[in-house]
């Protein structure tokens, strides 16, 4: 006859046979109507982990618009379906609240953020690229013909994707500006 | 070589990378190779995860390892245990020097041709007798002796106007070895007193086991462990491999380190074969695709150098020294014509040079720590951070702040609030009062960005793999990718410069830029960028690859080694056929430059008449049946070119490649035991004391790198050597649950729990030494700053015997900042910039320091602290002016 007291699963494991409580001891009625989120996601989308260079495929599982799992994917033959402890937070990563969304804003001498537009942010980004190109533009030096600004400098991070890169250094180059660096160098 | 090919060895040697630690999935095929019965090797100060699974750990001093490898090349030579059929064969160990060489044996730890006022070499005397090989196309700085190849030109370095050596220009290297004018006499005896071979016999002829000991404390013994595992690993039947990380790359010796291990894995005759090679594991998802496709200021796509003011005053200037060379690099007209028709379309012809002239020219190095010391100065305006926190991941955090302070604008684009978008809110100078936030000028903007998730496009893993990654959500709020953010800028710039007459606007203006966009955020095509990456040909379908390429206008291809990725009109990046549908190889899943090829030089797989060398590292081999070559992997080598094919007298490019030439990159076919051209620190590797370090190089004379970089100023003091002041060895390092500079970590709350604090790792014997209590704080101060962090005595670190002295170890893994959910002090304050002359990485691999129980000095405290340790050890002052200037002293 079953009592309350079956219902408490430290009884159950003392008295049935999973005594090391990881089986049918301590489940519930809810665990049994639980399913995993990846069983529910509208969509499951293949890339590649962000974070070092052996380059792990990852599966996202999105449902609703919204990223509710990131896994291994068993397909890849580099990683096998595993993933290190920072290729498994990366939906942390992804979904943190942490995360910045809105530009930010300090004037020259400010002492706080502000709010910026993005649209006002590029204008005015845009603005002083061809203010500084044109400040700092150098036809020659010594004599030769460098045609440059040695005014605008970049560095950017190896997480970049190779499309990125790519307009990054064809832009730059168009504008002039050699100090193009990467931390590829450090 | 590929991460899986690692299966394949019968003994791993890691060296410089702790892999089960920072690139802890793809050492599961060194765990595969360890269960097929292959030893694993783990050289390294401390005693890591990586350690713990290897069959032997060899501690070794921070900054020593030239001179282990150099033991091993000595202990290989001596006895006689090279791959003596390859070697012969396959390499340059034949080739006859010039009777001016001289070696480190013969001037004290120099080479000939350095000048000591500039502290560069010139490489003239290094190079093949009778071949007057030219300086490399990457020794843009070099001058030219006229067409590669053409024997009697003039005399490389000998110019008036030849300052430096080749600032900037090693790199080219990255998909090959340096142009060399045709091929050089040849001993085949190996017996020639000055063929290649002898001469590296003696340059290591005193790199002993005793020695090895003094200079990095391993016990004869265990020297011997690791050469006899090594050496019966190798040969026809069997491979090693080496891993590396930036244990190697980050000394002011850092090339060399890695030309130490090519030249025992060529002699070994592990090149090339399955389960053999080098594999560098780099540290970030597309680091490898950031130098293929270089946001560095010395290179174009595809390792094609930067023009410089002097000497490339046109396309033909720029593409001679290559043309008419052996070697792939001999169509490098191809490439820049084929690249140059990518960026300006319509607009570049061949009367206007292809808009040759559109290229902005260096004048010498442009680099990282010399831009922002060049920052500090107030003579760089703007500035844009991409997804990078140099103030926490640059050697020397402060002397980043300060040239951040100085900017007039700065652009940071990242997922999180980093310390380097609000170093003028907390960063460690406000406390200190060496910066005011008042009196900062610096406008900044901050970018949300998308992530990886967020958005189409390719990474280049470790292995040279392109992985394609596919949107699967929009990003949220204001957040876009980077590729928005360069499309739309660059449309943004185009159009307020629409109209301009100044010839100054036109490579902006002509500039091929018409991507089509999609979704709600009109985000460009990452597929149509790829696709121009590719290439096109003359009726603007996708070229199967670089071999279509043309030198009239008639091709289009923005990076010449990734062509063909978009091969067939098809994204190759994206092929993701199941590893369980396909061999070991996997050809199917991604797509490796060049053309698909797996393991670099496979041809060296085979024999000289193209036979396995064995059943069992059967790889790439040539089929008489077919006449051509064939194997689980593309051929690294042109296939139907016969094994025993003689090239045509006058051939150029990859006709003259003989078919025992598997080194296709190479001007001459071979594996340089010996480099003739394209190094800034001399042709063989040669230990030389850290710039910091605390004891005497007893090898040399010379102490360290005669041809390093320094940057001086008050913002980068250095620790003098062997300083009692500055007495201990300092090295940083990654853990696994935390990321570089911690904007991706920290940030995130599992692995701020996993690993939530900053801290120091000493020996027992250390704490004992300087009263360090376990749990407790310490304090590390250098001639740059002071941290604290919390203290881990453990017996991982082991105190080396040195020099008759022991010498102790710190180690300091380097994630922290105050942003984020964990906080802590940042082990980069502590390290000074130097740098190797070849890439100006700095050496952050090693340092020294001083440590003390207890926390740090706050405030203007802290400053006068330091300013204690640098009074007392001899440094000059490291006292700023306004705003954290102060002027660059000395540079080199």
């Amino acid at each position: 006859m079953k009592t309350w007291l079956d219902a408490w699963p430290v009884v159950r494991q003392l008295t049935g046979e999973d005594r090391s409580g990881r089986g049918d001891a301590v489940r519930s009625r809810r665990t049994d109507t639980l399913t995993p989120r990846t069983a529910t996601a509208d969509r499951v989308v293949q890339s590649v982990c962000p974070y070092c260079a052996v380059g792990c495929g990852q599966r996202v599982y999105v449902q609703d618009g919204e990223v509710t799992q990131i896994e291994g994917d068993p397909d890849s033959p580099i990683s096998r379906g595993r993933l290190c402890p920072k290729g498994a937070a990366s939906k942390n990563l992804v979904t943190n609240s942490t995360r910045e969304t809105r530009v930010r804003y300090r004037r020259p001498y400010g002492t706080e953020w502000e709010d910026l537009d993005l649209d006002t942010a590029m204008d005015m980004i845009a603005d002083r690229v061809i203010r500084t190109r044109r400040e700092t533009w150098q036809d020659e030096v010594d004599g030769k013909r460098v045609n440059r600004t040695m005014g605008i400098a970049s560095l950017g991070g190896a997480t970049l994707d190779n499309e990125e890169n790519y307009l990054m250094k064809k832009l730059y180059t168009a504008l002039g500006a050699v100090q193009v660096e990467n931390q590829a160098r450090i | 070589m590929p991460q899986q090919d690692l299966a394949n060895s019968d003994c791993i040697v890691i060296q410089g990378s702790n892999m089960a630690e920072a690139h802890p999935v793809g050492f599961q095929w060194v765990m595969e190779a360890k269960a097929r019965g292959a030893t694993v090797i783990h050289v390294d100060p401390r005693f890591t995860r990586t350690s713990a699974l290897a069959d032997v750990h060899v501690p070794l001093r921070a900054g020593s390892d030239i001179a282990l490898l150099g033991g091993l090349i000595n202990h290989v030579l001596s006895h006689g245990l090279e791959f003596r059929e390859y070697v012969t064969a396959y390499t340059n160990a034949a080739a006859i020097l010039r009777e001016d060489f001289r070696d480190t044996e013969d001037l004290d730890g120099l080479f000939s041709g350095y000048d000591p006022g500039k502290g560069q070499y010139d490489e003239t005397t290094w190079q093949y007798e009778g071949t007057s090989v030219t300086a490399a196309a990457g020794q843009r700085q070099a001058p030219k002796p006229g067409a590669s190849g053409s024997a009697g030109g003039g005399q490389p370095g000998s110019a008036p106007d030849a300052e430096e050596h080749s600032e900037g220009s090693s790199e080219q290297a990255g998909s090959g070895g340096m142009p060399v004018g045709g091929k050089p006499q040849r001993d085949e005896t190996l017996q020639h007193p000055r063929c290649v071979f002898q001469v590296l016999k003696r340059h290591y002829a005193r790199y002993t086991p005793e020695m090895v000991q003094e200079v990095c404390g391993i016990e004869p013994a265990v020297f011997l462990k690791v050469a006899d595992a090594l050496t019966s690993n190798s040969g026809r039947e069997r491979t090693s491999a080496f891993v590396y990380s930036v244990g190697w790359t980050q000394h002011t010796v850092g090339v060399q380190y890695i030309r130490a291990a090519s030249v025992l894995q060529a002699l070994l005759g592990n090149m090339g074969r399955p389960g053999g090679g080098i594999l560098a594991l780099r540290g970030h998802a597309s680091i490898q695709g950031s130098t293929d496709i270089p946001t560095l200021y010395n290179l174009l796509p595809g390792y094609i150098p930067m023009p410089h003011a002097r000497e490339d005053r046109d396309l033909d200037d720029f593409v001679a020294e290559a043309s008419g060379s052996v070697g792939y690099w001999g169509n490098m007209r191809k490439y820049a014509v084929s690249l140059l028709k990518a960026w300006w379309g319509e607009a570049a012809q061949p009367e206007n040079d292809f808009c040759f002239d559109h290229l902005p020219r260096l004048t010498g190095d442009h680099s990282n720590y010399t831009t922002i010391a060049e920052q500090i100065q107030g003579t760089v305006p703007g500035y844009f951070l991409v997804g990078e926190n140099p103030v926490v991941g640059n050697a020397n955090g402060k002397m980043s702040r300060l040239g951040l302070a100085n900017l007039e604008w700065l652009v940071v684009r990242d997922l999180q609030m980093i310390e380097s978008a609000t170093f003028w809110q907390n960063g460690p100078e406000i406390e200190t009062g060496e910066l005011v936030t008042e009196q900062i000028p610096t406008e900044v903007f901050f970018l949300p960005a998308a992530a990886h998730v967020e958005k189409d496009g390719s990474f280049t893993n470790t292995q040279r793999l392109l992985q394609w990654h596919s949107q699967a959500v929009e990003p949220p709020g204001d957040c876009r990718s980077d590729l928005w953010f360069y499309f739309h800028l660059g449309r943004t710039i185009r159009e307020k410069l629409a109209g301009s007459t100044d010839p100054r606007d036109r490579p902006v203006l002509e500039l091929t830029w018409d991507y089509p966009t999609h979704g709600p955020h009109d985000e460009p095509s990452a597929h149509a960028v790829l696709r121009e990456i590719s290439g096109t040909g003359p009726d603007g379908t996708a070229v199967s690859g670089y071999t279509e390429l043309a030198d009239d206008g008639s091709t289009s291809c923005g990076c010449w080694i990734y062509s063909g990725v978009f091969a067939d009109e098809v994204n190759q990046a994206n092929r993701k056929k199941p590893r369980t549908e396909q061999d070991l190889v996997a050809p199917e899943w991604g797509w490796a430059w060049p053309m698909n090829r797996r393991v670099l030089y496979n041809r060296a797989s085979a024999d000289p008449q193209g036979r396995p060398w064995s059943e069992r590292k059967k790889y790439v081999y040539w089929d008489e049946d077919t006449g051509k070559w064939t194997g689980p992997d593309v051929p690294d080598f042109q296939a139907t070119k016969r094994p025993d094919h003689v090239p045509d007298e006058g051939a150029t490019a990859e006709d003259a490649l003989s078919g025992t030439d598997p080194f296709i990159m190479q001007g001459d076919g071979k594996a340089w035991l010996f480099v003739p051209a394209g190094l800034a620190d001399g042709p063989m590797p040669t230990h030389y004391e850290p710039a910091e370090s605390p004891v005497p190089n007893p090898l040399y004379e010379r102490q360290a790198n005669p041809a390093r970089k320094e940057l001086r100023g008050a913002w980068n003091r250095a620790n003098p050597a062997m300083s009692e002041v500055f007495p201990f060895v300092v090295t940083t390092y990654r853990l696994t649950e935390h990321h570089t500079a911690g904007g991706m970590s920290r940030t995130l709350e599992y692995l701020a729990e996993l690993q939530p604090e900053f801290f120091c790792e000493v020996s027992p014997q250390l704490a004992a030494e300087r009263g360090l209590e376990h749990m407790g704080w310490a304090t590390l101060v250098s001639a740059r700053n002071a941290i604290e962090a919390r203290v881990l005595v453990t017996e991982r670190m082991r105190p080396l015997r040195i020099a008759g002295r022991e010498v102790h170890q710190i180690g300091i893994p380097y994630h922290w900042g105050q942003n984020g959910i964990t906080t802590g002090d940042s082990a980069n304050e502590l390290l000074g910039v130097v740098m190797d002359p070849n890439v100006h990485i700095q050496e952050s691999k090693v340092a020294t320091c001083d440590i003390r129980p207890g926390r740090r000095p706050r405030g203007p405290a802290l400053v006068e602290f330091v300013e204690e340790h640098r009074r007392r050890a001899g440094v000059a002052s490291g006292r700023l002016g306004p705003n954290g200037r102060a002027p660059i002293e000395e540079r080199s």
